[in-house]
């Protein structure tokens, strides 16, 4: 069976756009966030800001423009993990056994899934990043067409490979367990520490030793390096820090959500390996 | 229940000794459904308890049993739903623990419950579920056509499935199943819930896709359904398989005809007459007593009278009749089947006397 994950792929994204309320609520998340959140911190923190010198030749960004790219991983974060519900539900109401007795290959199911929750993380982020500029967020300012476009690519090669990730851990767990209840209530334990653990909203680099530690290595932030790199550039100042990423810096950033991607794809397929649905 | 069914002779089987019913299984045909010594438990509580049985390629097979009696679970077992926790199954040669991808491009089903997504269209499920099983695209066209006109949902093919009626979602599951032409169609409890025109027509429908030379498991609580599509039934209760065989097989067990009496001494009455040489077996109900017989029940009722009279027994109630699924059913499994959609006194005498 070679194309049994576009047939799953398809069935996904109907349902995708069916389900029309939950698009547009996923969406305003994000999008109240930056219109309240991000103004209302912007307008204090650029104040704040205003009388700190800034090193020679640095460009300066705004609080907006610095957590709006936090806005599109916390997007990312949110839909990733909160898919593997809709994966439960299909497995509570029978969907799944259609599924799971046909020929198609549980990788494939996998690798379907995993391809619609991407398309949407995708679809997410590009329209948050339009309304970012909306409202003024300086995403990609300055730059060139073609850096442009280089830019957004290598923002969505983050957001495939950190949703991805997130994907996986989601339908590993959702497969385990029995009530959408006890799901939500876990999903929701995971993601206050990993987004709050992060450089989403504000510089780690003065955290306690041990949080600052983790929180480096929070794939989270991982992913929000990738978004700013592509999205501000290498070089930039906010928040009273100097960010200054290599290409290295960012290749190891990648190279980090592979390697959580593909312990959490091992996870998800073990699990689905022994899933066993009446 | 079971002891009584160790005085009864003849050509029936009585599991468990296992054995393969409707005469000898010509050589080098090998089954298609081979299942030994099958058992499943949930937690602490065995839903199928050693089951074993046979089905031939071509042959509509059933399992008729009450709520319960664990059909759905040894369906799952078979369709790699359910881990397979001891025992062996194959179907079509295939192992169904080693070789569970053999098995499911092998096999159709169509499942006991709904299990439509609700936000898809009519349409949308017949094509998800022929793209699941690579069905060539002018072939799954040209069947969902079939299918819908078969079912009658052509006018609903853009609805959603969440606006159809329990009929007609029931209509739609059973033409999903029919979508692929597997080597065995699983349909577990298929026409429950649809009203009798259409049962109807899933069962010619059902017939025809056996004739094409899909092998058919079926699963009902139907006795008609059971009766009139089946080439082999195996009665299942607690687990296990009570008896197998065909219907003709398995309505003649009870003998040629059945004779109920009400006498003022039913002990009395049931000794006089055990040993008339056309009665094969005499089974006492509350109220009166129930003869098998061996003859025409019309011609061996006179005797029976001129018996009861000689000895001072006085009837009150004479009821004669051919033995029917119901009570053949009931007298292997001691309970009736009363379930929605059921006509209640349908032939059922044996029941009927139970009260
Ligand atoms: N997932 C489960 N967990 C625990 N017990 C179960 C489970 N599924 C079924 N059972 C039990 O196993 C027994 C057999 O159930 P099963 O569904 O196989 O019966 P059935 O013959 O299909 O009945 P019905 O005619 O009602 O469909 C029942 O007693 C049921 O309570
Ligand atoms: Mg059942």
């Amino acid at each position: 069976m070679q194309d049994g994950f576009l047939t799953i792929y398809w069935r996904d994204m109907i349902r995708f756009v069916r389900f029309k309320t939950l698009l547009v609520s996923s969406l305003l998340q994000p999008a109240l966030w930056l219109a309240f959140f991000g103004i209302a911190m912007a307008s204090n923190f650029d104040v704040m800001m205003a009388g700190m010198p800034v090193p020679e030749g640095v460009k300066a960004v705004g609080y907006l423009t610095f957590m709006g790219c936090g806005i599109i991983a916390m997007t990312t974060l949110f839909t990733s993990l909160f898919s593997g519900i809709v994966i439960l539900f299909d497995k509570n109401w029978g969907l799944m056994r259609e599924i799971l007795a046909s020929p198609v290959s549980r990788n494939h199911i996998i690798i379907g899934i995993a391809l619609s929750g991407v398309t949407k993380s995708f679809i997410q982020a590009v329209i948050i990043m339009g309304f970012g500029v909306l409202i003024g967020a300086a995403f990609f300012a300055g730059f060139t067409p073609v850096h442009v476009l280089i830019g957004i690519v290598g923002v969505l090669a983050f957001v495939a490979m950190f949703a991805l990730g997130f994907l996986f851990l989601s339908a590993a767990i959702a497969i385990s367990m029995e009530s959408p209840e006890g799901l939500q209530g876990i999903m929701t334990l995971l993601t206050m520490p990993i987004f709050f653990a992060s450089n989403a909203l504000y510089p780690i680099n003065n955290f306690p030793e041990i949080l600052r530690v983790i929180s480096a290595y929070n794939p989270m932030t991982l992913l929000i390096n990738g978004i700013r790199y592509f999205a501000i550039g290498p070089d930039f100042y906010a928040l009273g820090h100097h960010y200054a990423f290599t290409q290295m810096d960012i290749l190891l950033s990648f190279a980090g959500l592979v390697v959580f991607t593909a312990i959490m794809f091992a996870l998800a397929w073990w699990r689905f390996r022994n899933a066993v649905v009446t | 229940m079971g002891a009584e069914l160790g005085t009864i002779t003849g050509f029936i089987e009585i599991h468990p000794e296992y054995s393969c019913m409707a005469g000898p299984v010509p050589a080098g045909d090998a089954p298609i459904i081979l299942v030994e010594g099958l058992e499943h438990i949930y937690g602490d509580f065995k839903a199928v308890d050693g089951i074993s049985f046979s089905v031939k390629k071509g042959e509509i097979f059933s399992f008729l049993g009450p709520n319960g009696a664990g059909k759905s679970t040894a369906i799952n077992v078979l369709i790699t739903l359910l881990n397979l926790q001891k025992g062996r199954a194959a179907i079509a040669g295939h192992d169904v623990k080693t070789d569970p991808q053999k098995i499911r491009e092998s096999i159709g089903i169509v499942f006991q419950d709904i299990t439509l997504d609700r936000d898809m269209t009519v349409w949308e499920i017949l094509e998800f579920h022929g793209r699941l099983y690579r069905m060539p695209l002018a072939e799954r066209r040209e069947r969902i056509e079939e299918l819908l006109q078969l079912v009658q949902l052509d006018a609903k093919r853009n609805e959603l499935t969440k606006k159809l009626s329990g009929g007609m979602k029931r209509r739609l599951e059973i033409a999903r199943g029919l979508m692929t032409r597997p080597l065995v169609l699983f349909l577990d409890e298929p026409t429950i819930g649809l009203d009798p025109q259409t049962r109807m027509r899933m069962w010619e429908y059902i017939r025809g896709v056996n004739r094409e030379g899909t092998t058919i498991f079926l699963t009902t609580h139907y006795m008609d359904e059971a009766d009139q599509l089946s080439d082999r039934i195996s009665i299942i209760d607690h687990g296990r398989i009570v008896v197998t065989g065909t219907p003709w097989q398995l309505k003649n067990t009870l003998g040629q005809d059945l004779i109920y009496l009400e006498t003022s001494d039913n002990p009395a009455a049931r000794r006089l007459l055990e040993s008339l040489p056309s009665v094969r077996e005499i089974t006492e109900k509350k109220q009166g007593i129930i003869l098998m017989v061996n003859e025409d029940g019309t011609r061996v009722l006179p005797g029976i009278i001129d018996t009861l009279r000689e000895n001072g027994v006085a009837i009150s109630t004479i009821n004669l009749k051919k033995p029917t699924m119901d009570d053949v059913f009931v007298f292997y499994t001691g309970k009736e089947i009363r379930d929605e959609g059921q006509q209640p006194a349908r032939g059922g005498f044996l029941r009927a006397a139970r009260h």
